[in-house]
């Protein structure tokens, strides 16, 4: 396992330093200058070369990339324009809530999931199963952009169950959790619903069955253990989608995160920020998907040779 | 024949969309962006079907013309994300060795970023505007293509026909294009609705937050942002929008989900 671990870790190190420079690339080389876009079209010349030099955009490309990468492995993203204060710093605030809105839209996701996949699952091609493949598919076809504002609408506004806007205790996270997660709930539910049925032709299902456990116990004791695999699987691939997810969604709520500080950073054309920003998506999103290796390795065993 | 709902109904909802994005202005006889301000926020009536939005320019009318762009972008992007997706999967599944190597750690590396990310880095710097849009969504877009293009060229080049046809003297060209296009053609098909149903998401998404069709121009993803100032007193600006990307994109989700079904039971 510790191999495993190390050689993961190991793989890490290339991806993570591609993205970095990935990053870089898109702000600096990218047409478009980022100082004109701050200061406007009409910014006297003088004032253009000031910024540059303020910012070092005016030193040669390699001496700025060495800088960069420097300062990454140091965590020092330099200044945002906006803020006047460190990049990371600034970061560092914001990511508590976006890790927290992640997690409960995970959450709220496999709560939805697992009925649904179980129920679809245990008779393929009954009604149980098409109300809940009905649902997936309007789940999987309804943007973050419109389930936000309806959820608001009926039940903050109408119902005023929940606070409309804002980052405060459980009553705000239900709203924006549900937002993310239907989604994910969504594909989970299909992706299960098709692994139980392969897993009910298994062997082992089959001696389960005629040792004398009733249908559904065998699906929850034996199936739905197997079936957990590719779910791990498929949470490590909705990864992405569930960050991005939670950028948007954030903006839709007035979450504090780092998704709303990355869209009022580019607005704010403070391009320190959002390079800060952008980076803490994609590594985040890198480690995340290592993480998921490691639990898929520890829930099955073959997965380390 | 078990029931293939999906591809009938998703059949449909796609027609009906490509016919509103075709002809849509005409069946509203509105302009979009005529601006009348005696009308502001003026509910759904028999005159606006839809009401006005807060500058009274006609709802109905702008989700007619943000069906256009939606369709119009999306289908762009695809074509372009599978066009140089497809070119350089292909290169990579032909080459094999280092050359394929490399590319897919380049894949690798543009798929750390995630979801959307890229193209919002990619069009907040680029700029607002339609064909920025276009290059922000396609340069996030061609990976999938690329390695669904690469898997299949590298399975299907070990067939037995394939084989057959290189020992006759087919050319990698020939066998590239005579033998191994048209057995990819099934999954390439099915993977490009799903993308154009997830390109409507993205487009509306970067719309939504700033970054891609900008105000006046009417797109879903704008109008609905713009709505959500008036959600307390014309919950409809937000609704209409909202339920055209919807239905959009279970559309093409259908539609997916069909041709899918469709494909497995063939092969």
């Amino acid at each position: 396992m510790t191999r495993y671990f190390l050689r993961r870790l190991g793989a890490l190190v290339p991806v993570a330093l591609g993205v970095a420079t990935l990053t870089f690339a898109m702000i600096h080389l990218v047409p478009g200058d980022p100082v004109v876009a701050m200061l406007g079209e009409t910014a006297a010349p003088a004032d253009i070369q000031g910024l540059r030099h303020a910012l070092g955009l005016d030193r040669p490309l390699g001496e700025q990339y060495i800088d960069f990468l420097g300062g990454l492995a140091k965590g020092d993203l330099g200044e945002s324009i906006t803020y006047r204060r460190p990049v990371t710093r600034l970061i560092a605030e914001r990511f508590p809530a976006t890790l927290e809105l992640t997690i409960a839209g995970l959450v709220v996701g496999m709560l939805i999931a697992f009925p649904l996949g179980v129920i679809a699952g245990a008779k393929p091609g009954g009604a149980g199963d098409l109300g809940a493949m009905g649902f997936a598919i309007l789940g999987i076809s309804i943007p973050h952009i419109y389930l936000g504002p309806l959820l608001m609408i009926v039940f903050s506004l109408d119902l005023r169950w929940f606070p409309l806007t804002g980052r405060g205790g459980w009553s705000h996270l239900v709203l924006p959790a549900v937002t993310l997660g239907t989604a994910l709930a969504a594909v989970l539910a299909r992706m299960l619903r098709q692994s139980l049925i392969v897993v009910r032709e298994s062997d082992y299902m089959r001696t389960a069955l005629s040792k004398g456990l009733g249908p559904m116990s065998a699906l929850l004791g034996h199936g739905l253990r197997n079936a957990l695999t590719s779910v791990v699987t498929l949470v490590g691939l909705q990864a992405g989608a569930l960050l991005t997810g939670a950028l948007i969604t954030e903006v839709i709520f007035s979450w504090p995160g780092v998704g709303r500080l990355l869209i009022s950073s580019i607005s704010a054309r403070d391009y320190p920020l959002v390079e800060g920003c952008v980076l803490t998506f994609a590594l985040t999103y890198v480690v995340v998907n290592m993480a998921t290796d490691l639990v898929y390795a520890i829930v099955d065993p073959r997965v380390r040779l | 024949m078990t029931r293939n709902a999906s591809l009938a109904a998703g059949a449909t909802i796609v027609a009906l969309f490509a016919i509103v994005a075709a002809i849509g202005p005409a069946i509203a006889g509105v302009d979009p962006l005529a601006i009348h301000l005696s009308e502001s926020l003026a509910p759904p009536s028999a005159a606006h079907l839809l009401g006005c939005d807060a500058l009274g320019r006609d709802v109905f009318a702008r989700i007619m013309y943000g069906a256009r762009l939606s369709l119009g972008v999306s289908v762009s992007v695809v074509a372009l994300s599978l066009l140089v997706g497809s070119l350089i999967g292909g290169i990579a599944g032909i080459s094999r060795g280092w050359i394929d190597e490399a590319i897919m750690r380049g894949v690798d590396i543009v798929l750390a970023f995630p979801g959307i990310l890229l193209a919002i880095a990619l069009a907040a710097i680029l700029g607002p505007g339609i064909v920025d849009l276009v290059i922000a969504l396609s340069a996030m877009g061609w990976t999938t293509y690329a390695r669904l293009v690469r898997g299949e060229v590298l399975s299907l080049r070990e067939r037995e026909y394939v084989h057959a046809a290189e020992t006759l003297g087919a050319g990698t060209g020939r066998v590239l294009l005579a033998h191994l296009l048209p057995a990819m053609a099934g999954p390439i098909a099915v993977q490009a609705t799903f993308g154009v149903g997830g390109i409507i998401a993205a487009e509306a998404a970067l719309s939504f937050l700033g970054l891609g069709a900008l105000p006046p121009t009417p797109s879903w993803g704008n109008m609905l942002d713009a709505g959500r100032a008036f959600i307390l007193v014309a919950p409809y600006l937000t609704m209409a929008p909202g339920v055209a990307i919807g239905l959009a994109i279970l559309g093409f989700n259908l539609l997916g989900d069909g041709l899918a079904q469709l494909a497995g039971t063939r092969s």
